[in-house]
């Protein structure tokens, strides 16, 4: 075997026992031992990871910075709610919908991105996440009753609204987080599938330089709107899971700037790794629900702790934790050890 | 062969390539030249980023200025930048492959013919390595070897040799020596190391501020007077 298939396959075999036991974990070992508002919690946590995710592929990989991810979610979750008020198409159909749906919007979004970057790329997609909210609230979301745009008589969101079906076999919460770790998994399998492929180098040399792209071949049209689709698609799944977990959305809560805190906790977690986007989750969703529901802190103290995060990643740490983490762990072990070995000779007596 | 007739390229006010007519026999070319002389920019009407005013450019009998810019590497086209071009991120395999199967080459033969690039260039480095860990001397080779791979017809190598220490360009000039036979591309070579012109190139040409002041065998035309003076200057200045 020569030196590349042993590194691949050694490389993948690792990767792939570590992702089986994070999914072992997520799936048996969390649920027995939490209650019922943490298991919710990790739902949350698993359904950011996917957006947080859908960032890491469009500025990690290829450099594109979008600020509407998380209005990709709403708009993914709102297509899912009216789906299921509308029709009675089995659940995985909602969410391949749902997905390709926001696909589509999500490639017309990224079409500004052919001709911007940067800054510019950033205030547009920013935008378009402030006129979703707008959009949204305008159009009294979801306003209940049946039909796609069917709207309540007596006034939107009473108790009486239907919440969005979830999956036949994951009615209750737990099966219903289960249902919602396996089907991220999957779009987390995707995406690197994607990274790792022929996609992967092609935007890695995107984000290194559009005229060294050009003259490698690259049609940089078609890799930049692909890594929009991909990011949406997977980002509109995750917005219908959201749709079926909270069984009715409300506008209120998707505002706009929960696309900068998103952008803030990727950026923590570590956009250039797959895994970063797991850490966004947890940042996300784990951490407000620790401060409110746990510590009787308020959440908006996190903002503060995500802005000092956010400059210690970029000033020291462009990996993000994912990448510094071990490296500083390394270091403390290195040092630990050091200490002890020095230790003894330090104390031996001087002859 | 690559004919260039009349090419002339314009930004607002400046004319960076004017009116030159030149022709790239075969085997490899030099191009050097004053800084400004237009070199670098004639590699970009070549790559496509830059659309000439008038000119035509005639490569193995096609016309190469009706290509899409990115389907050139398709057609044959390779090059390597100033500045270095290879993927930090990525591993040297990937870093080859990536330009191997964007160029059109058969899917069946990549892993071999990625691996041949990488040893053509004599790349000693676990292909499976992050290019980002490698020295100035390897990552360059990197960059040779993306321009090797697959079938080019033509590749275009600015300054190859820019950073690197003297000792180090000698391997470099012999790698570069090899393409026209062993892997059948026309090249041309810009650069400022004339050692490195004059052991790989058997034709050069010599652009000063956008104009073609001399070409031919290399060794007849850096004895050229007008060359020397374009490169020292005059004694009355």
């Amino acid at each position: 075997m020569s030196p590349i298939d042993a590194y691949l396959q050694r490389g993948v075999a690792v990767r792939a026992a570590v992702a089986v036991a994070l999914l072992v974990v997520a799936i048996f070992v969390l649920p027995a031992m939490s209650g019922s508002d943490w298991i919710t919690t990790y739902t949350s946590v698993a359904i950011y990871s996917v957006v947080a995710l859908g960032f890491g592929i469009l500025y990690g990989r290829v450099g594109l910075i979008s600020l509407g991810q998380v209005a990709l979610l709403t708009i993914g979750c709102w297509i899912g709610t009216r789906l299921a008020y509308a029709t009675s198409l089995p659940f995985p159909f909602l969410l391949l919908l749902a997905g390709a749906i926001t696909c589509a919007i999500g490639v017309l979004v990224g079409l500004p991105a052919l001709r911007l970057s940067g800054l510019y790329l950033a205030l547009i997609t920013l935008m378009f996440a402030g006129a979703t909210t707008v959009v949204l609230s305008v159009t009294d979301f979801p306003s209940g009753n049946h039909g796609f745009t069917g709207h309540a008589t007596t006034g939107a969101l009473t108790t009486s609204t239907p919440p969005v079906r979830r999956p036949s076999m994951a009615v209750g919460d737990t099966a219903y987080y289960r249902y919602t770790v396996i089907v991220c998994a999957i779009l987390f399998l995707i995406a690197l599938i994607h990274v790792a492929t022929k996609p992967g180098r092609a935007w890695a040399t995107i984000r290194e330089s559009e005229p060294a792209a050009i003259a490698a071949g690259v049609n940089i049209t078609l890799y930049k709107l692909w890594a929009f689709a991909l990011a949406s698609f997977v980002t509109g799944v995750a917005g219908c899971l959201l749709a079926a977990q909270v069984g009715v959305p409300r506008a209120i809560t998707f505002q706009t700037q929960d696309s900068l805190t998103l952008a803030a906790t990727a950026l923590i977690g570590g956009i250039f790794s797959i895994w970063g986007a797991i850490i966004a989750g947890v940042f996300n969703q784990l951490l407000p629900f620790l401060f409110q529901a746990q510590w009787g802190l308020n959440p908006n103290f996190l903002l503060i702790i995500f802005g000092a995060g956010l400059l210690q990643v970029l000033l020291t740490a462009p990996g993000g934790l994912v990448d510094q983490f071990p490296k500083d762990m390394a270091n403390l072990g290195r040092l630990l050890f050091s200490g002890f070995r020095k230790l003894p000779r330090e104390r031996r007596p001087q002859k | 062969m690559i004919e260039v007739s009349n090419l002339t390229v314009r930004f607002a006010g400046v004319t960076p390539i004017d009116d030159v007519s030149v022709v790239f026999p075969g085997g490899t070319c030099g191009l050097i030249g004053p800084n400004g002389a237009g070199k670098t920019t004639f590699f970009n009407v070549l790559s496509g980023f830059v659309r000439p005013a008038t000119g035509n450019i005639t490569a193995f009998g096609e016309n190469l200025l009706k290509m899409a810019d990115y389907r050139r590497a398709r057609w044959g086209l390779r090059r390597t930048f100033q500045t270095e071009m290879a993927v930090e991120q990525l591993s040297i395999f990937d870093n080859v492959a990536m330009i191997h199967e964007h160029s059109g080459a058969k899917r069946a033969t990549r892993r071999d013919d990625v691996l041949r690039a990488i040893e053509f260039v004599g790349l000693r480095a676990n292909p499976s390595s992050k290019v980002g860990r490698l020295g100035a001397r390897e990552r360059r080779l990197v960059e040779v070897a993306r321009a090797v791979v697959g079938k080019p017809r033509m590749v275009l190598l600015d300054e190859p040799a820019a950073g690197l220490p003297e000792e180090e360009t000698g391997h470099l000039a012999e790698v570069i020596q090899r393409i026209p036979e062993h892997i059948g591309a026309l090249v041309i070579l810009v650069d400022h190391d004339m050692a490195l012109v004059s052991a790989c190139c058997e034709t050069t040409a010599v652009l000063d501020f956008g104009k073609l002041i001399a070409s031919g065998p290399t060794a007849e035309v850096l004895r050229n007077e007008h060359v020397i003076r374009a490169y020292l200057g005059t004694e009355e200045l």
